[in-house]
């Protein structure tokens, strides 16, 4: 009699992930109402740069930050159906011009905290040129997936500025996010790819290998917008977190890690 | 269905195809191996092909992004005979695929080799068969059921196959876009209309196959000795 070991192994896998897990757990715990503490869902590509924000606010003023890092795709389907976020940290303004045209957000609140830096980057040394994206012998060049991300939507019109749309055509590997399509050049799957200059930044100095950035001109700035969401009108910690990121400390350590501040 | 998801669909039959038949031409001797060694090894061996069930895919997933650049020996030897990288390519996704699903087909196989196969095969030995030959006249035919199963369950776990590819595949059209990447996809693109049309094919597919099964087992029931 066969034991069928690999139909129950199929029921059993988990396909919900943690972050679902995680969601369930919050649910059986009810949110204290403690003034001074908030919870942040920052987009992934933002995660050093908070890290640091955080410590430097929580230390400046006592209160206590809880961070939820996912796609900015996934975090909005979060927060429309009830996560308990104070503030939603995003990749791109669209998700968050959605929330508040939804009335989701405390009004007013929605503004540009970094604007991020796209650059065409290999990890081998030297000097890397446009050029580059036009060699014959050129296989790969990974992208964020342009219908998901704001980078990879940056990426798909620089290549077009440059000409370069048919010629890359069935060259192009698409990451799910920018840190997949980072961690495809890295691996070195794909030669050359568009990144954050953020990313890159944030390598060791000799690792930083080559990189071009395409002029501000090529490409739609890629506005990242934070919004303080309804349910936190009277949070404490989030609102003194809100005026944080809008002063003057916030934005060198967040231009220090390769963003553009408003 | 938007048309833009039909090679999606078809791109994934393809591969499920594929990876069915190769680990059927890859299983089928391993199975039989492992019913009928003596070998000490054989408690690992069998580990290692059960480890794909246990493992998240994104692990399998980022062993083969390392294991498939084109500076290592396996990437480099694949780019050197097909001109073409493992990362992002059909071929790719295919070796992936066989080891993912590796365990669907050799369980059932061993378990049916392991139940009709020793004493048939040491039966046609006695009549002086070819070992081969009892193999194929005696053994394969015996195993019919676990062949049934083991064929419709990796068929069934290729379609459903989602993070290793998502991982290698670097999500091309028509080359490395599956049904699930897709699915994926237009969840996160806020684009639910084509996503529930897309799962529900998945959906509807998968329960035919294993209603299939199901059926064929009932059928043809095995009376345990």
């Amino acid at each position: 009699m066969w034991r069928k070991p690999p139909f129950q192994s199929c029921v059993i896998k988990p396909r919900i992930g943690l972050a679902g897990a995680m969601l369930a757990l919050l649910a059986l715990f009810p949110a204290q109402a403690q003034a001074d503490e908030a919870t942040i869902a920052v987009a992934s590509n933002f995660r050093p740069v908070m890290a640091e924000l955080e410590t430097v606010f929580e230390s400046q003023t006592g209160h206590d930050l809880t961070v939820s890092v996912g796609s900015t795709g996934k975090l909005y389907t979060q927060i429309i159906h009830g996560a308990p976020y104070d503030i939603f940290l995003a990749a791109d303004e669209a998700r968050p011009k959605r929330l508040e045209a939804e009335s989701q957000i405390v009004p007013g609140t929605r503004f540009t905290y970094a604007i991020g830096q796209l650059t065409l980057w290999r990890p081998e040394g030297g000097e890397i040129s446009p050029e580059a994206l036009a060699a014959p012998d050129l296989r790969h060049v990974a992208i964020a997936n342009p219908e998901l991300a704001p980078y990879g939507a940056a990426a798909t019109e620089v290549i077009a500025g440059l000409g370069l749309t048919g010629q890359l055509e069935g060259k192009l590997v698409r990451g799910e996010n920018i840190g997949q399509a980072f961690a495809f050049v890295k691996t070195g799957n794909a030669e050359l790819g568009f990144v954050a200059l953020s990313q890159v930044l944030s390598l060791e100095d000799g690792e930083r290998g080559a990189r071009w950035d395409p002029p501000q001109t090529l490409y739609t700035p890629i506005r990242q917008d934070a919004v303080l969401l309804k349910r936190s009108a009277d949070n404490e910690a989030a609102q003194a977190f809100i005026a944080f990121l809008r002063g003057d400390d916030a934005k060198a350590i967040i231009s220090g890690y390769g963003y553009d501040t408003p | 269905m938007t048309l833009p998801d039909l090679p999606a669909l078809w791109l994934t039959l393809r591969l499920a195809l594929t990876t069915t038949g190769l680990l059927l031409l890859i299983g089928t001797p391993l199975a039989w191996w492992l019913a009928t060694t003596r070998t000490r090894a054989k408690p690992v061996i069998e580990a290692l092909v059960a480890l794909p069930l246990v493992l998240p895919p994104t692990v399998l997933g980022f062993y083969l992004l390392i294991a498939f650049n084109p500076d290592s020996p396996i990437g480099s030897f694949w780019l050197s005979v097909t001109g073409d990288t493992l990362t992002f390519s059909f071929a790719g996704l295919v070796i992936a695929s066989v080891i993912y699903s590796l365990p669907f087909m050799v369980q059932p196989l061993q378990t049916a080799f392991e139940t009709t196969g020793r004493s048939a095969m040491e039966l046609a030995a006695s009549l002086r068969a070819a070992p081969l030959d009892a193999f194929f006249t005696v053994a394969m035919p015996g195993a019919a059921r676990g062949f049934v199963t083991a064929i419709v369950l990796s068929f069934a776990h290729t379609l459903g196959e989602f993070g290793v590819v998502l991982m290698v595949g670097g999500n091309i059209p028509e080359r490395t876009r599956v049904i699930s990447i897709a699915i994926y996809e237009h969840v996160d693109n806020l684009a639910y209309a084509e996503a529930h049309t897309l799962s529900a094919i998945l959906l509807g597919l998968s329960f035919i196959v294993l209603l299939f099964v199901y059926a064929f087992n009932r059928r043809f029931p095995v009376h345990a000795h």
